[in-house]
């Protein structure tokens, strides 16, 4: 009995140590010094093509935005097939690009299995969430979440936790930015983060929804594309069998055999459907992403864009896996001829395992290195140059978000009542967006030593404990009230971050201390059920005569979340 | 939307076989995600000896290979049942039903 109370105990400490992996993968890819390289010109050109072409889609994007839904939802008149694209784009960010590959590099299999975890939730979102989200939003998330309920506190609400989300998640890109961009273009690292904050204040000041949605299209295109290509370079190399490529994987791998099975990545299956449950619930809780099912007409086109999201996703995994075990050849294995191009030091042909710590980089310039390989210089700098768009879509969507939150959600709805006009409205979203993109500039430059893995892991968290719970809850359970919401919510937002700064992460790695007040790295199983917990409970005891109406309110939002009607239609140009 | 509407709707036998049918399948295929996902994890958790075995006697190649992109393959492949379904068959349904408001 007592060890089966130690080993659920132990399980349990896993499952919430799994809890942060996401973060783990971002932590390769942001943390620690970088070493500057020398100037990349062929990276550079190709990036200034890739501004120019999507400067010019700002200005064409800008005589198209004229009202509140054409900067918030690009008029509603995005394809599914084109939003599908768009939220595969935010979904492929450099970090998952690098981090998955160098994971692959690393231990084979393992890097696979991590990747299905990343993918399982939107299945999910798609039956159960998407076609209710667009049914009854408008611009944001919170338009879904305040439905039926007091505006202000539900609005401020979800205002605090999509600022809080897009912060911390704008910081982490922001750095991770600044040194991916010193290591593949050699720009001096403030000047990547300006160059990057500064291109997204135009994308969506001017741009707005539009703009930014086919920044992202556009990415997602290269991305998909240069992936494409490598993983089909790979492939010739070993005469397009797979067998072959494994086999001379095993070969040169210091782990041999091993990477082709479940290595020591997953020991349990608790820790694991933790994972997946924090992936899931961070996905459909991130404000920026939540956003992309409002640019569509209808619910028959978010379905659709969620379907294709979900291929294209799929597809750049297995080409990342493939990348990553093409890695394992030409970096540990060498151009053939003894050399090893992509190594610090040249090493013992004999020692694999030192020679697998040897890459220059760090095990997330895999795919980097790799790309080199297969398509020369060029073709690297096409490489360098689609990571660094990357960065720059991802982060002009969380900004727009960010604007949003403050513009229709604390501006209009809380402050002014419903009463400012679209144009006060619009206004008050780009001086936002321009205060985002300074402060997101100023913490880059500030964070520059910092590792600031855990602000992925911190956003992640509090979109699942604070966002998703009230967006779920409000669209399902017909008796929330607007008092169990807000307690609810807090309580999954400010548990989520005391947890975490309290937790080893900020209070024992950032801070110093020589121990953390609270033991696990991720609070998440805690705070999201306390979030759910709160929820039920204050609006279980509630029983005014606000909340018997704001009950009474759940067939008509049950019926339009269900048919669409009344739902927002696309703009009438 | 008018409380008439709601009510119009909700009275609606055809409201009713749309959510049950609708959410029926919604469930279904959720379940069967879960099922396929959890499965996977608990195999890659308990049984890494079978994911390891070599596809076919002498190769490189692993069982774990091939289900391990059918997992990711399934997710694709239910996501296109579902949209398929639910642009059809419920649109359609859905269609009738709000058309008893014009």
């Amino acid at each position: 009995m007592k060890s089966l109370i130690q080993s659920r105990v132990a399980g349990i400490f896993a499952a919430l140590v799994a809890l942060m992996l996401p973060a783990m993968a971002y932590a390769d890819a942001i943390g620690g010094a970088v070493q500057k390289q020398a100037v990349n010109y062929e990276a550079i050109g190709m990036f200034v093509a890739f501004v120019g072409a999507t400067l010019y889609i700002t200005y064409w994007a800008a005589k198209r935005t004229k009202t509140a839904k054409d900067f918030y939802a690009a008029g509603g008149g995005i394809t599914g097939f084109q939003n599908g694209l768009a939220i595969a784009g935010d979904y492929m960010s450099a970090a998952s690009f690098l981090g998955i590959a160098g994971l692959v590099y690393l231990n084979g299999y393992d890097g696979l299995v991590y990747s299905v975890g990343w993918l399982v939730g939107w299945p999910i979102i798609l039956f159960l969430i998407a076609e209710r989200l667009r049914n009854l939003g408008k611009y944001t998330f919170a338009d879904v979440a305040s439905y039926r309920f007091s505006q202000t506190p539900l609005r401020s609400l979800a205002a605090c936790g999509s600022l809080a989300t897009v912060c911390f998640y704008l910081i982490a890109q922001m750095v991770g930015a600044g040194k991916l961009i010193q290591l593949l273009f050699g720009l001096p690292y403030a000047a990547a983060v300006i160059i990057v904050g500064v291109l997204m204040i135009l994308y969506v000041t001017f741009g707005g929804m539009i703009a930014t949605t086919w920044v992202q299209i556009i990415k997602a295109v290269l991305l998909l594309s240069g992936a494409t290509f490598m993983a089909f370079m790979i492939l010739y190399k070993v005469g397009f069998s797979p067998e072959e490529l494994f086999r001379r994987a095993v070969a040169v791998h210091p782990k041999h055999g091993a990477i082709m099975g479940p290595g020591a990545l997953i020991t349990d299956p608790i820790s694991a459907i933790s994972l997946g449950m924090a992936l899931m619930f961070g996905t459909a809780g991130l404000p920026h992403i939540l956003m992309r099912f409002f640019t569509v007409s209808d619910a028959k086109e978010a379905r659709k864009s969620v379907f294709y999201a979900t291929g294209f996703i799929g597809y750049f995994y297995i080409l990342t896996f493939i990348i990553g075990f093409g890695a394992i050849l030409l970096i540990i294995g060498g151009d053939g001829a003894g050399n090893f191009p992509f190594m610090k030091t040249p090493p013992l042909p004999s020692d694999a395992a030192f020679k697998i710590t040897q890459i220059i980089g760090g095990s997330n310039m895999a795919a980097i290195h790799t790309s080199n390989a297969v398509g020369g210089n060029l073709f690297y700098g096409f490489i360098s140059a689609v990571a660094f768009a990357t960065i720059l879509a991802v982060v002009s969507g969380l900004t727009l978000a960010g604007a949003s939150a403050v513009s229709h959600d604390l501006y209009a709805s809380v402050f002014a009542k419903g009463r400012a006009t679209e144009r006060d409205e619009i206004r008050v979203s780009k001086l936002a967006t321009i205060f985002l993109g300074i402060i997101a500039i100023v913490l880059g430059i500030a964070f520059e030593d910092q590792n600031v893995a855990f602000m992925v892991g911190l956003a992640f968290v509090i979109a699942a404990s604070a966002n998703f719970p009230i967006l779920l809850m409000s669209m399902f359970w017909s008796k929330m009230t607007t008092r169990g919401a807000v307690v609810g919510g807090w309580l999954g937002l400010l548990s989520a971050v005391i947890m975490l700064i309290l937790g080893p992460t900020v209070w024992k790695d950032v801070m110093g201390n020589p121990a953390a007040i609270f033991p696990y790295a991720n609070p998440g199983l805690f705070s999201i059920s306390l979030s759910f917990f709160g929820i039920w409970l204050f609006s279980v005891l509630d029983n005014s005569p606000q909340a018997e109406k704001e009950r009474g309110l759940f067939e008509s939002q049950y019926v339009r979340s269900q048919t669409g009607l009344g739902a927002e239609g696309a703009a009438k140009h | 939307m008018s409380q008439s509407n709601t009510q119009n709707i909700l009275d609606n036998p055809k409201f009713a076989e749309l959510i049950q049918k609708r959410s029926a399948f919604q469930w279904t295929l959720s379940i069967i995600m879960l099922v396929i996902y959890f499965g996977f994890i608990l195999i890659v958790a308990f049984g890494k000896g079978f994911l390891a075995q070599p596809l076919f006697a002498g190769g490189v190649m692993t069982i774990g290979i091939p289900v391990g992109v059918a997992v990711i393959l399934s997710a694709f492949v239910l996501c296109g049942v579902y949209v398929r379904r639910a642009n059809g068959e419920f649109d359609e349904l859905n269609r009738q039903l709000l058309e008893v408001l014009k």
